[in-house]
């Protein structure tokens, strides 16, 4: 059984160590922030904040305390604040020691494209190529085949890159794999699924 | 020199000019100058570049001052929320130049900071690297990016006092402070004009120094995405 939503996250979890400082993406990745356990997890929202808290109860919402996808967040009693310029420092400056992100497309030399499908509606990367550029370990976490069954670990980015080299593990529904010299190198594989399944459904090239 | 005006009129008084280059505040719709934004909708100015995250999203922020089509130009690193500025950009009649979040923040510091210019590793490779000068720094390609030098900066802030001082709360912060830094003119709308003395020297997060021009108003401060947990949950 390959893994659902809620195991890819809790696979992207197990990446984080204490005491790291996190920048989590919206989507599959917002789920991890459940699954640190007793970790000491710092995690980052690239408006300007670090220390985020979840949601706040219905009726205590605060206009002036939002994430990084503008949803309604609470503070922590660990949480600073800051301006943005100073946030993309941090992030820029290699302090943030990971960013789990989703992505369209994974290239075998660690190329990610994840921000614009050419010909339809262009929204923009927001802070996705400071961040893939930036932070120390990059973890994608996506599905590993599109809607239409084609791999989206390809020998080469067919979609604009958000980063050039820039992703050291991905995590799919299949299982775990590694940007290495030469190509991917499958880590892990979820339960019951097997390596030749994860070949069959891989474009890229897997390297032992 | 006081600095505190009565409208947000009167504070853009005498600093607007058609197809100037306008730095705004804001994330989103959190911590954006609202006020300000009505007031340059009212003055009928255009032609404008405007360097700011977001473009509002239609009838609220910046979307207003796309509705009058007074914006030539967004500067910006997301425009997703904006259904009119789509269709203002597809059809050609709206410029967008896309800048990564990080190296659209750095831009405006750096003009505030006299830095005409810096390399970042943020786009190499990519199409935001086309064209950009490229340089290798202990084995790594880092693009050049320049600072941005603005017209005018529309600013929201928590409290001022008389002198300029600011101070923002939680995450309205955000690019407030470099679009603060970068305009030759700087104008600042806040929830409450303090008396002066009553802010702690140490908490100020902007010095006065950059702050030209303050006005204080009501704010609707509109929430883009609630979200809510259940008590139960708790």
């Amino acid at each position: 059984m390959p893994w659902d939503r809620n195991q890819m996250a809790a696979r992207a979890a197990e990446e984080l160590e204490d005491g790291m400082y996190v920048n989590l993406g919206i989507g599959i990745p917002t789920l991890v922030a459940n699954y640190v356990g007793d970790k000491d997890i710092t995690l980052q929202s690239e408006n300007g904040m670090l220390g985020m808290g979840p949601f706040p109860f219905e009726g205590e919402e605060d206009p002036d305390l939002i994430n990084a996808g503008k949803q309604t967040i609470t503070e922590l009693n660990r949480t600073s604040y800051f301006d943005s310029a100073t946030s993309f420092g941090m992030i820029r400056g290699g302090k943030i020691a990971a960013a789990i992100l989703g992505a369209m497309e994974v290239a075998e030399n660690g190329d990610l494209a994840n921000w614009m499908i050419p010909g339809k509606l262009v929204k923009g990367m927001g802070g996705a190529m400071d961040l893939v550029a930036g932070v120390e370990k990059v973890v994608v976490v996506m599905d590993h085949q599109n809607k239409a069954g084609a791999s989206k670990l390809l020998k080469e980015c067919t979609l604009p890159l958000t980063g050039k080299g820039v992703v050291d593990r991905i995590i799919t529904n299949l299982g775990v794999l590694d940007v290495v010299e030469g190509g991917l190198k499958i880590v892990e594989c979820a339960e019951g699924v097997t390596e030749d399944q994860i070949r069959e459904a891989t474009e890229a090239t897997i390297v032992n | 020199m006081k600095k505190v005006y009565g409208t947000a009129a009167e504070a853009l008084d005498g600093v607007l000019h058609d197809g100037m280059l306008i730095a705004a505040g804001g994330f989103g719709l959190c911590g954006i100058p609202e006020l300000l934004i009505d007031a340059l909708v009212e003055s009928g100015v255009k032609d404008l570049t405007v360097a700011s995250n977001n473009a509002g999203v239609d009838g609220f922020g910046l979307g207003k001052l796309l509705e009058t089509k007074q914006i030539r130009k967004m500067m910006s690193s997301y425009v997703g929320e904006n259904a009119e500025f789509m269709r203002q950009y597809l059809s050609g009649e709206l410029e967008l130049e896309f800048n990564p979040q990080g190296t659209l923040a750095e831009r405006m510091r750096a003009g505030g900071a006299g830095i005409a210019g810096f390399y970042t590793k943020t786009g190499y490779g990519t199409q935001i690297g086309e064209g950009k000068e490229v340089k290798v720094f202990n084995g790594e390609h880092y693009i050049l990016e320049e600072g941005i030098f603005a017209d005018l900066s529309i600013v929201k802030a928590w409290k001022a006092d008389d002198t300029g001082n600011l101070v923002f709360r939680k995450t309205a912060r955000n690019f407030n402070p470099p679009a603060a830094m970068c305009g030759k003119v700087c104008v600042v709308e806040v929830e409450e004009i303090v008396p002066r003395g009553s802010l702690d020297p140490d908490h100020i997060h902007l010095p006065g120094i950059y702050v030209h021009r303050i006005i204080q108003g009501e704010h609707e401060k509109r929430i883009e995405q609630r979200t809510t947990r259940k008590r139960e949950e708790a």
